[in-house]
């Protein structure tokens, strides 16, 4: 029994080792083949549009909701202590540096990752990477890249979106429900905010979206077994995005709280 | 010239290849017939560099295809073309962009002239008129007849197919079969045909070649193959079901 135990433990450490070298030598040759000449404009511009413009409906509504959600529990709090204005400055800093790149992450990874798990994953099922390679098409260069490049300068893109959406929801309840003046709300949220605040936020949410590039597309080269294949890895790159986004954001928190204190 | 050396190919405990060695000249058309699941399919990808083998070459015209840089592999791949058993065309593409692909992506040509060649290479396959239609339009028939016209489109040196036959009417196969040796007659190409269709093989066949545990068991003209005493041969090209391959199946049982 333990000796069962001690071999599924092994066989987990290789499988988990095996996945981080793959990925990491997709990241290489992506980044190395995102810098090699001819580059894809048009494909980059499709992924974009994919990836970011039409993930503006669905990061409104969460950006929107998570900010009402904030302001009204923290003024749960804060009202006990008569310190209702400070709402403002709260919503603002947790937003721009950690709760808009982290939630727009998550929903990205949801929405896009899981969109490209599942395509590249049909298309390995059905031979169509083998057949990009058979006409000289690196598929890396051709299906990886364009979705790195798209998701790195979306996710930004979203994520101050975001931010602006979280604060405005904060605003509408701290304006309308609580009773703060609109020039008070504005005043303080700008007081709060440094521009190290909203950097971190981007920076991070850069990193981000190559994640979800990088895990998505490798989740996809490598399924297995048709249908039933698509299905698993699909649920593998979004539990996997999850995973590492949270990670890097703990990483990253950690090391800017020692470079910006 | 198509050379391949003592191949072997494993996947997980499985020996797929086992020190598989056959030789096809240029412009010669070679089909390889064999049991599904043989290693058929993993041989021809052994020879476009889409597989590595565990030991043994695959050399094409003297230069070792596991060995070359990806600058030499892609020199490699734009003389080869390969017709895919479930035609592996792109589902976000139109069939226009599906067959020009090559010419898109690796040329400098005019755009017409692309989409000029494009309609010759569908007109070749019998399927004219479907530019603008999408892969999920087609049936599966035509789906392989665009994969080959896809194949044939950047006029390749080495063409590889799996399976072009299977799952077409009768009329559809023999057209197809004229144009593989068209191909072969007119252009010089060399062809490797992984097929379990025994009419066909013996009709475009130069060389037939049996695949069996790993190995080629049998090679020679579709005369030889048709004439041999060799039992396995035998069994699978009459297609008997008692013989010395299900007898090797049975004994697992």
């Amino acid at each position: 029994m333990l000796n069962l135990l001690f071999v599924d433990l092994g066989r987990k450490i290789i499988v988990f080792m095996y996945f981080f070298g793959g990925l990491a030598n997709l990241a290489i040759q992506t980044v190395y083949l995102t810098f090699k000449p001819p580059y894809k404009y048009d494909h980059i511009i499709e992924q974009s549009k994919r990836a970011g413009y039409e993930s503006f409906p669905i990061v409104s509504v969460v950006a929107l909701f998570i900010g009402f959600i904030f302001a009204l529990q923290s003024a749960y709090f804060m009202q006990r202590l008569g310190a209702e204005m400070y709402i403002a400055s709260l919503v603002a800093l947790a937003i721009v540096r950690e709760l808009g790149p982290v939630i727009t992450a998550l929903v990205v990874a949801g929405r896009v990752g899981a969109s490209h798990t599942a395509e590249l994953g049909s298309m390995q099922v059905t031979e169509q990477i083998d057949a990009l390679e058979t006409l000289a098409t690196n598929p890396i260069k051709y299906l990886v890249v364009p979705r790195f490049v798209a998701l790195g300068l979306m996710l930004p893109i979203l994520t101050l979106y975001a931010d602006i959406l979280g604060i405005l929801g904060s605003y509408l309840i701290c304006v309308f429900k609580l009773g703060i003046t609109s020039s008070m709300y504005m005043n303080i949220t700008f007081t709060s905010l440094a521009y190290k605040d909203l950097f971190t936020g981007l920076f991070k949410a850069w990193i981000f979206g190559m994640i979800i590039a990088l895990v998505s597309c490798y989740e996809g080269f490598n399924v297995r077994g048709g249908a039933e294949g698509v299905g698993k890895a699909t649920t593998r790159s979004v539990v996997i995005s999850f995973l590492m986004i949270l990670a890097a954001d703990c990483l990253f928190t950690a090391l800017f709280y020692f470079i910006f204190p | 010239m198509i050379e391949i050396l003592n191949l072997k190919k494993k996947f997980n405990n499985n020996l797929v290849l086992n020190d598989l060695s056959l030789k096809v000249e240029t412009g010669q058309t070679c089909v390889i017939i064999g049991r599904s699941g043989c290693g058929k399919s993993v041989l021809l990808k052994h020879i476009d560099g889409l597989l590595r083998p565990d030991s043994g070459k695959v050399l094409v015209d003297g230069k070792e295809v596991a060995g070359l840089s990806e600058l030499e592999l892609t020199k490699l791949r734009s003389k080869i073309s390969m017709v895919f058993q479930g035609g592996a065309l792109f589902d976000s593409m139109n069939v226009a962009e599906n067959v020009g692909f090559g010419l898109f992506e690796h040329t400098q040509i005019d755009h017409k002239e692309i989409l000029q060649r494009v309609d010759e290479s569908l007109s070749l396959v019998g399927l004219g008129g479907i530019d603008n239609l999408m892969p999920s339009e087609l049936s599966g028939g035509m789906r392989k007849r665009v994969s080959l016209a896809r194949a044939i489109c950047i006029k390749p040196e080495i063409l590889l197919y799996d399976e072009p036959t299977t799952g077409l009417d009768p009329i559809t196969a023999a057209s197809i079969n004229e144009l593989i040796r068209s191909l072969h007659d007119k252009l010089n190409v060399t062809s490797f045909v992984v097929t379990h269709d025994m009419t066909s093989a013996y009709h475009i066949a130069d060389k037939i070649a049996m695949m069996y545990k790993g190995r080629i068991v049998l090679e020679g003209t579709p005369e030889e193959i048709q004439n041999t005493k060799d039992p396995v041969v035998h069994q699978f090209i009459n297609g008997l079901a008692k013989g010395p391959i299900t007898e090797a199946v049975d004994t697992f049982k």
